[in-house]
């Protein structure tokens, strides 16, 4: 590899060629504060926090789009680039709506952080008009204050860049810039999908879900009710972050036991529905090819995938499985299975999900997700929501015990587990469906091809006399890359599993917020998926046809996959949306 | 036989005083008198002298004529045209020179003057490629194709010296150069005809009187830099100079000077043409390219520069109108033609738009390097109304104020710059002593303010601060700390902000303070508008020993503040009136109706 030198704050050092200046001074243990920059998606140069000097040159250079070249010196922390960050800061200070205290983000603030680290000491120095901009609540799933907004369109790169949709991007010009749709239209009217990826890297309060947490403290409360929580595998490898733990930190055993003291009447594992998924799936992926169905076939776990195929790919619906989400099926499994064994009216049963995924928010409340009117889900919590509650309710984190989840429908297997990560769910259906085909115990049930981060992952696998293609990918712009070649014939699957958040749920729109001078230098998805990996490989089951909760219920209450009392409980329908389809009216 | 030629001036200045109208009459009276086949009338590019407007030009004799009228038609047809006998009432009466003077070429506006980018507005049909022919058009593009190489192109444009008419000056042979050296199986030339500054018409008249010569230099950029593609961002608002853009585009098409294997030598050049919608950042070149690229046309950072990833991130150059139309001029006369005008470091001649307090606003193209005083006083004809020169505005809302103090200034590059002022793309606004200066400064703010594009901190929230500390002051609630923040923002900006409209944004504020730091000073302490222009701080007031009690003041007020008292001047005999302050909205409506010069501003 091509190497530079080069000295930054007098610092030596070689880093690769091609590196930024803002890469360069990482390598040299120097951060260079951000706010608009995101590696790869969002490298505008534009909130200039960044700007350093370079020895030699009469104008600053922006530090995270200036490449680094040999024998440049810089300087990054001068008394004149310091008294201009904190310009930079005192101007978005005057334009920003200043309610700390209440605010979501209170604590975990890029902007509130960087006021600090430069002593800003009034924020009201450069005080001039600060316009209020009308909350835009419409969507299921978040509510966006321009108020609190700094502009630095990290937000629209992750719509536009990672997930392909652009359903958000400046409108007006100069100071009246503020972000929003088309025409303005509330965000409940555009293509937007729930994915939460601009929940996940804004840096301030402007962006944030609707907070479920009192409801879901005053269900717990309601001694009427019995209320059961299910959580996915996802939360597990992020909600230790909420505590400030480290990413990849395995929150597993604390988190069960946080879910008790929290009150919640059982504590399940939407694990478990995972499984249930796959057996569901497996079992309609091998009908499909043995009868002649539709291919290939296209996982449908992930909400803001399914109406992101609903929406831009609607004649692909067809291929989507038409099994509910794992959230899906576990409500819909507890209000009947659950309920019957346990002799409960499941009219008194308020259903919790813990989710990594904002979409879910939207997902439970679609009109198909009920079975004979009651609901499958009553609410639905992200990551941080669920971090807040246990904040909220006094527990310590540090101090908790590791505890289990409760039986039957806490038991999951290592296969439910990977759902997490994106290739998760391909793999956990290939190890089903190749032992359902052959019928032979698989010797290695890792599936190494489907995992990691490459946009696009293919392999081939011969079972039982049968060729198996199958691609994974995840992030929306992949799926449009991977989608549009299979529509053109230039490439041949049969079975494909699509995340929409990049790297998939671990790295959700409802996972704690990392800040960028974290993320640009980290790569939570990989860090977070490891969790999931360890736990697969540590779980003595890991096979979703083996877990003995998931044999019980077929053999008791299901019968088959894909029998008739199973389609009613744990399959869906969709639906053609129009892209920003409501304004067509 | 044709044995005169009649040009009417067709560019938007002489257009708006009714160019088009005379145009039509002279062609209904030449076929009146049967003359339509001696007299040939032709509808020429801008002329520069646009406050002489409508401007007729009849040849043989160079006789130019001013402010015509269609009435002013059968008189011209039948005494010159006709009897050959020029007339005198409508030819032009030169203050400066203080006599008639027949020919345009002998007005002192056109003495000082040295014309090549504006060669050949006002005197060809610019709907014609023939006549552009005729003027050697296309020669350097033969020469060009025929007898250099690509190199020999590049190497010809750095001899020259020729710096880019835009603004920023920088030299276009490095920028050909930077491009050239880039290989990429697709590279773009861009021509910025996105002009933008208030005032400012220098490349609109270029295109509407010329537009072959812009076509002409591209294709020589192409084949320099080893483009077969270039675009031309011009403003939508821009109608008379898209619509001959598009004939000439359409001309050299059919010429076979643009398109497939150009002049049969095998090289291909073609032009599109993309209009912008009026954003004036879309100047900047960066975000002139992003636009062109179909998205809201904001600046990128550079590096990389445009030489390396520019349009369609391939190796492109971008030069604007002016550039454009010294090229074909420097391939045939040599570089050395070229270096000879001008300055050390500023080469050939400048296009300014000569606006504001002066008598012969319009066009004018001077050699590098002449003085603010010549231009003013000898092209420009003086102040009008016998009011005194306080200040030139150069390089609009980029650039600065040059003071009355500096009215010997060089026009260059370096020169202007040393004073705090830019050359800029070339308006020129020479203010008077009504004019204020923190009002002029508030007024250029004011317009970056609204074309700022909102993507980084500093432009974005920065000159609107500014632009609010301005709105203070002017409004006679600015303290003495105003001024200290206004210019610890201005440097902030500058430093700071991402693209050359930020960072020059604060120019026009920081030069002001620097010389007339006595008028923000005014505003604050004494609440005082020095000019007499923020109406914040006036006061209209009626002299009742001047006031004759006419009450014409009183029936023209808007407001109903104006009221008889019961004061008699002696000698008059009705009472004089008085304004109610509180209720006065200070629209002026009372001095201007007043015959007596009774009421003035305070």
């Amino acid at each position: 590899m091509d190497t530079i030198t080069l000295k930054i704050d007098g610092v030596e050092v070689t880093v690769p060629k091609g590196y930024t200046v803002l890469q360069a001074a990482h390598e040299a243990a120097i951060k260079i504060p951000t706010l608009c920059y995101l590696k790869e998606i969002n490298e505008i140069g534009a909130c200039r926090m960044c700007l350093v000097e370079v020895k030699g040159s009469p104008k600053l250079a922006a530090a995270c789009v200036f490449p680094a070249a040999d024998g440049m010196e810089v300087y990054t922390n001068t008394p004149r680039i310091i008294e201009n960050r904190k310009k930079t800061l005192e101007l978005i200070l005057s334009n920003h709506r200043k309610e700390c205290l209440s605010c979501v983000r209170s604590g975990k603030c890029e902007l509130q952080q960087l006021c600090q680290e430069y002593g800003i000491e009034d924020e009201n120095y450069y005080a001039g008009a600060n316009p209020v901009f009308e909350i835009d609540d419409s969507a299921a799933h978040m509510v966006r204050d321009n108020s609190k907004c700094i502009l630095c369109r990290r937000c629209v790169a992750a719509c536009t860049v990672s997930q392909g949709i652009g359903c958000i991007g400046p409108n007006n010009r100069g100071f009246d810039t503020n972000i929003g749709s088309v025409f303005d239209l509330p965000l409940a009217e555009t293509s937007c999908i729930h994915c939460g990826q601009c929940i996940a890297v804004c840096p301030t309060g402007a962006i944030y879900e609707k907070d479920s947490v009192d409801d879901v403290f005053a269900a717990i409360h309601d001694p009427s009710k019995h209320v059961l929580v299910q959580v996915a595998p996802a939360v597990r490898a992020g909600l230790a972050e909420c505590f400030d733990k480290p990413i990849g930190t395995d929150a597993q055993g604390k988190m069960a036991a946080a879910m008790r003291r929290l009150g919640f009447d059982k504590v399940f594992d939407t694990v478990f529905s995972a499984d249930l998924t796959i057996m569901e799936e497996a079992n309609e992926f091998i009908d499909r090819v043995s009868n002649g169905g539709v291919l290939p076939m296209i996982t449908s776990c992930s909400p803001g995938w399914v109406k992101f195929c609903e929406t831009y790919y609607p004649d692909m619906i067809p291929n989507l499985s038409t099994c509910k989400s794992p959230q899906g099926m576990f409500g819909a499994v507890a209000k009947s299975y659950y309920a019957e064994k346990e002799g409960i009216d499941p009219k008194d049963i308020v259903m919790v999900s813990i989710m990594p995924c904002t979409a879910k928010k939207f997902e439970y409340g679609r009109p198909e997700m009920n079975i004979d009117g009651l609901r499958d889900n009553d609410y639905v919590l992200t990551t941080r929501e669920f971090g807040r509650m246990i904040k909220r309710a006094g527990i310590n984190w540090d101090m908790l015990p590791e505890e289990d989840f409760d039986l039957p429908l806490g038991l999951g297997t290592g296969a439910g587990v990977i759902f997490g990560a994106t290739g998760g769910v391909m793999e956990a259906a290939l190890r089903t469906a190749v032992e359902t085909l052959t019928g032979e115990e698989l010797p290695n049930v890792d599936f190494e091809d489907v995992r990691g981060l490459k946009d696009i992952r293919t392999a081939t696998y011969e079972v039982a006399g049968l060729t198996v293609r199958v691609a994974v990918t995840s992030g929306l712009a992949n799926a449009r890359k991977l989608l549009d070649m299979v529509k053109a014939g230039e490439l041949e699957v049969d079975f494909i599993e699509v995340m929409a958040c990049p790297g998939g749920c671990v790295n959700g729109g409802g996972q704690p917020q990392v800040h960028a001078d974290i993320r640009n230098f980290v790569d939570i998805r990989a860090e977070r998926a490891k969790v999931l990996y360890a736990l697969d490989k540590g779980n003595a089951i890991r096979k979703s046809h083996e877990n003995p909760a998931i044999k019980e219920i077929y053999e008791t209450f299901l019968g088959e996959p894909g029998s008739h009392l199973a389609h009613k409980l744990l399959h869906t329908t969709y639906t053609e949306r129009k892209v920003n389809g409501n304004w067509e009216k | 036989m044709i044995r005169s030629h009649v040009m009417i001036c067709g560019g938007s200045g002489c257009t708006a005083s009714g160019s088009k109208a005379l145009q039509e009459a002279m062609e209904k009276e030449l076929v009146a008198k049967d003359l339509q086949d001696e007299v040939k009338v032709v509808q020429t590019g801008c002329f520069g002298l646009c406050e002489l407007g409508p401007i007729m030009v009849v040849y043989p004799g160079d006789v130019f004529y001013s402010r015509v009228t269609v009435d002013d038609i059968p008189e011209i047809v039948e005494e010159h045209l006709l009897k050959g006998r020029i007339v005198d009432r409508l030819v032009h009466e030169d203050e400066v020179l203080k006599e008639q003077v027949t020919s345009l070429n002998d007005t002192s506006f056109y003495q000082v003057q040295k014309r090549v980018a504006l060669k050949n507005c006002g005197l060809i049909d610019p709907e014609s490629i023939d006549e552009y022919l005729a003027m050697d058009g296309y020669v350097a593009l033969q020469k060009v194709l025929q007898e250099m190489t690509p190199d020999d192109v590049i190497q010809v444009m750095l001899d020259s010296g020729l710096r880019g008419r835009g603004g920023a000056g920088f030299p276009t042979g490095l920028k050909w150069k930077f491009a050239k050296g880039y290989d990429a199986p697709q590279k773009f030339v861009c021509c910025n005809a996105d002009e933008g500054d208030p005032g400012a018409f220098m490349d609109r008249s270029i295109l509407e009187g010329d537009p072959h010569v812009v076509l002409e230099a591209m294709t020589i950029a192409g084949y320099a830099i080893g483009a077969n593609q270039g675009y031309i961002y011009v403003r939508a608002e821009y109608p008379i100079a898209v619509q001959r853009l598009k004939i000439a585009l359409d001309q050299a098409h059919e010429y076979g000077l643009l398109g497939k294997n150009i002049m049969e030598t095998g090289f291909d050049f073609d032009i599109d043409i993309r209009l912008g919608a009026g954003a004036f950042v879309c100047g900047e070149e960066t975000a002139l390219m992003t636009s062109i690229e179909g998205n809201r046309g904001e600046p990128r950072p550079r590096p990389p520069f445009p030489a390396e990833k520019g349009l369609f991130q391939s190796p492109s150059i971008l030069n604007n109108v002016e550039t454009w139309a010294n090229i074909p001029q420097i391939i045939i006369n040599g570089p050395e033609w070229f270096a000879a005008m001008g300055t050390e470091k500023s080469k050939g001649t400048k296009v300014f738009a000569l606006g504001g307090k002066i008598k012969h606003t319009g066009l004018v193209e001077i050699p590098m390097g002449t003085t603010l005083r010549t231009v003013i006083e000898e092209v420009g004809g003086g102040i009008p109304n016998g009011k005194k020169f306080k200040a030139a505005q150069t390089g609009g809302p980029s650039g600065g104020c040059i003071p009355a103090s500096h009215i010997d200034v060089q026009m260059d590059y370096e020169h202007l710059a040393e004073i705090g002022s830019i050359m800029g793309s070339g308006g020129l606004i020479v203010m008077d002593e009504d004019n204020c200066m923190v009002d002029i400064a508030k007024f250029f703010l004011k317009f970056t303010v609204d074309e700022s594009c909102g993507k980084c901190t500093p432009c974005r929230i920065g000159t609107r601060r500014m632009l609010e500390i301005l709105d203070r002051i002017t409004e006679g609630k600015g303290t003495m700390e105003d001024i200290d923040k206004l210019e610890e923002l201005a440097y902030y900006i500058k430093e700071n902000a991402l693209c050359g409209l930020g960072q020059t944004a604060p120019n026009p504020v920081l030069s002001t303070i620097r010389f007339f730091r006595d008028e923000y000073i005014a505003h604050i302490q004494d609440k005082k508008c020095p000019a007499g222009v923020c109406t914040a701080l006036l006061s209209y007031v009626i002299d009742p020993e001047k006031c004759i009690g006419c009450t014409m003041c009183q029936r023209n007020c808007p407001a109903d503040a104006i009221s008889v008292t019961d004061y008699v001047a002696e000698g008059h005999k009705k009472p004089s009136l008085a304004i109610d302050t509180d209720k006065c909205i200070k629209c002026g409506a009372c001095m201007n109706n007043c015959k007596f010069g009774a009421i003035s501003k305070q």
